[in-house]
């Protein structure tokens, strides 16, 4: 992308945005997009390390089919309480809030969001709904797992099920406050020249999952004030008994939390475009049916939430449309996974890290998707629903997709976050060993639900040990390949050596202004004159 | 510009249009969250009345007509005066702004003072869910028509003051001449903010109080 920005190296360099102050009130008051980021990111890392443990325990108790280690009871609150943490308090925050608070603003050439007041409020209303989950955990734990059916949640609920849904309920709204200002961001503050057509690929998904985050989000939020209401006062709305219907809760959930997978893996799609175009050196094929692609899953996105309910009693008609419906999504992610391939076709393609991970995720992705496709079958669903099939393939696209692209977009964009390298081949060996640990761990698990092992159980019967054993096996090298970055990029951020402003030759505005950003990102607004992944032949952009 | 750049708290604008239409677009999503948020209570509203019918055409009739329709009146009327204060600040009048902003808000008060009275006559009349609720020999179902009307309105309500509270910050912001002709946007956006509380009293209405029969 060929940009004009004058006077990017004439001297006083403007100071970046870690020198602009150094007192922890310069850090919790801050209204830059990039410390807000930086905040997310220690947040989200705490939030992902506790549920984690949760995860570790429970494969611990797994290795023996015996139910030796937990309790029933306390099995049932280590998994609920690994994905209500997962999914709100790592997922949904992981590249929106870090990483795209970070690099929107620098990627379209702006000072700031739209809102910067608004998007330290959401890292606050954030922080409160974290500390409000962690309290309900450490005061005893919810059993209801991460969905809060109920009447799991209300009639027969014996865990802190209001601290925690209250928890939720307003890290949602941080949730809602964060795509409102993205949406506004990308419609209102691209920098001249940078049109719809030319928006790098990353912000297209970023937008689309805005979108999502505005629409989907408070319908959970009003899901959970029913539920509360129901839990306080008995008043019967989804008792049958009382004249209410149990299956309108999971309907407004499944409203929500299936457009919610997609918040999920859309930024990841995103980063995995930015980062393949970045190491193959051409421009991403299909530029425009990609960026479409996001949009159509945002909104199909909208209309399967009842293939999570094929086996409940709703209609078999609609089970049948959301079946067709589901299918649909498949078409648009194959374009996406079609498009990446054929980008590496004649490509200048080197493996630095991230291409690592945006491979890996191209991977699990298909596997992950693939296996949607299975669960999307109203026949094939009934026998796998509620087994470990369903638990590998929402973790192939949630792990497998959606993590890998975080630590593939934090490899990419840690030079313009902290202005310095990391040690290559280390990060090249955490990444395969993350690979390895992954499949490993959860490969095992589709077989495990196609032979009909049942999920969220602490106990199983003596012939599924051995998948078992291998599962939490590959479970500790994940653990070892999410542990090393803590180490490198740590030490990274103190010593790597300086990484200038393009370290990776690539095209994108945040990499035509200093490493680590500027404190207002550009000395002069920059203006763009060719589409996004303008490489030439050779590769250089 | 240069102005901005020297001020790190200053909002990231090239200039003051770039950041009304980027306020008015932060309005108007908020607004669509907002739908979706309301939206969840009417889609339960719709498969519990579906499901009861009778129950819920028993429970309009222990409404009280003539305040849902005087509120209805007197929203709507707030909402002429929130729209006339908007045409005001623009032709640089800021005492008919005012004016037309107190005389919104008293009639927004006048709207939760009705409401407030129902509430306290159905606290009466023990058809609060979840408080010694008495069905009357009706069918248990009217509770479920309790509850939602007392959620929906309840939240409604909830909503008003805080439009209430944005008219007051209004009013402040006019008497210091933060809001003028020449940066006239609050009021057109707290306006929408009031104009949609108001379109969600228009959907309750009916359902709450016209479905008697």
């Amino acid at each position: 992308m060929s940009l004009l920005v004058e006077s990017s190296k004439a001297p006083p360099r403007m100071p970046s945005y870690l020198e602009a102050g150094h007192t922890v009130r310069s850090w919790l008051f801050t209204l830059d997009h990039k410390r807000i980021g930086i905040l997310y990111m220690a947040a989200i890392t705490v939030f992902f390390s506790i549920a984690a443990s949760a995860a570790a325990l429970m494969r611990i108790e797994l290795l023996t089919p015996a139910g030796d280690v937990v309790t029933s009871e306390t099995y049932n609150r280590l998994f609920t309480m690994h994905g209500v943490l997962m999914v709100w308090f790592f997922l949904i925050p992981s590249i929106p809030s870090v990483l795209g608070n970070f690099i929107i603003p620098l990627m379209i050439g702006a000072r700031d969001v739209a809102f910067p007041r608004l998007n330290l409020l959401s890292w606050y209303l954030f922080m409160a709904g974290g500390i409000l989950a962690t309290y309900s955990i450490v005061a005893g734990g919810v059993d209801t797992g991460w969905t809060f059916y109920t009447p799991y949640s209300s009639t027969y609920s014996n865990g802190h099920v209001m601290a925690m849904a209250a928890g939720v309920f307003i890290a949602g709204f941080s949730s809602i406050a964060t795509g409102l200002n993205f949406i506004v961001t990308i419609h209102k503050l691209r920098a001249p020249g940078l049109t719809w057509t030319r928006l790098p690929l990353f912000l297209w998904s970023m937008y689309a999952t805005s979108i999502i985050l505005v629409l989907a989000t408070p319908v959970l939020a009003i899901t959970l004030v029913l539920m509360a209401m129901e839990r306080l006062w008995g008043v019967g709305i989804f008792d049958p008994k009382l004249g209410g219907d149990p299956l309108l809760f999971q309907h407004l959930f499944w409203f929500y939390s299936h457009p919610a997978v997609y918040i999920m893996i859309l930024p990841g799609m995103g980063v995995v475009s930015e980062t393949l175009a970045a190491f193959a050196r051409k421009p991403v094929f299909g530029y425009r049916v990609v960026a479409a692609s996001s949009m159509a899953i945002a909104i199909l996105g909208f209309l399967v939430w009842g293939h999570h309910m094929f086996v409940s009693s709703q209609s078999v008609y609609a089970g049948v449309v959301f079946s067709l419906l589901s299918f649909l999504v498949a078409v648009p992610s194959a374009i996406k996974v079609f498009s990446w391939t054929a980008t590496l076709y004649r490509g200048h393609i080197t493996f630095e890290t991230p291409m690592l991970y945006a491979l890996g995720f191209i991977g699990l992705f298909t596997v992950g998707g693939l296996t949607g496709i299975f669960l999307a079958s109203l026949a094939v669903d009934v026998h796998v629903h509620d087994t470990y099939f369903v638990i590998a393939h929402f973790h192939y696209i949630m792990v497998g997709g959606m993590v890998m692209a975080y630590m593939g977009g934090l490899h990419y964009w840690w030079p313009k976050i902290s202005g310095r390298l990391y040690h290559e081949w280390t990060a090249r060996i955490a990444a395969l060993i993350t690979f390895i640990g992954f499949n490993l761990t959860f490969f095992p698990q589709f077989v495990l639900g196609y032979l009909g092992m049942p999920r969220r159980y602490h106990m199983y019967p003596e012939q599924f040990q051995t998948l078992n054993v291998l599962s939490t096996a590959g479970a500790s090298i994940l653990a070892v390949g999410y542990a090393l970055p803590l180490f490198y990029l740590g030490w990274s951020f103190f010593f790597g050596r300086r990484a200038g402003p393009n370290p990776w030759g690539a095209t994108g505005l945040e990499w035509k202004t200093a490493s680590p950003a500027p404190e207002h990102n550009f000395e002069t607004t920059p203006v763009v004159t060719t589409g996004a992944y303008a490489y030439d032949a050779e590769g250089n952009p | 510009m240069n102005d901005a750049l020297s001020h790190p708290a200053a909002p990231p604008y090239v200039d003051r249009d770039q950041h009304s239409v980027a306020n008015h677009l932060g309005m108007w999503t908020f607004l669509a969250t907002e739908i979706l948020f309301f939206g969840g209570l009417f889609t339960g509203y719709t498969v519990l009345r579906w499901a009861h019918p009778h129950a819920f055409a028993e429970g309009s009739r222990h409404l009280e007509f003539w305040i849902g329709t005087a509120n209805t009146a007197v929203l709507l009327t707030s909402s002429l005066f929130v729209a006339l204060a908007d045409l005001a600040i623009k032709r640089d009048d800021r005492r008919a702004a005012r004016r037309h902003l107190v005389a919104a808000g008293l009639l927004g008060a006048a709207f939760l003072g009705l409401k407030g009275f129902e509430y306290f006559q159905k606290f009466q009349e023990h058809l609060v869910p979840g408080s010694g609720f008495d069905a009357h020999g009706a069918q248990p179902a009217l509770q479920l028509f309790f509850f939602l009307y007392f959620l929906m309105t309840g939240l409604h309500a909830l909503h008003m003051l805080f439009g209430l509270g944005a008219i007051g910050w209004l009013l402040r912001q006019i008497g210091r001449g933060a809001v003028s002709r020449e940066r006239p946007d609050a009021v057109a956006i707290v306006g929408l903010y009031w104009h949609f509380v108001d379109c969600v009293w228009i959907f309750l209405y009916p359902l709450l109080y016209l479905i008697g029969g």
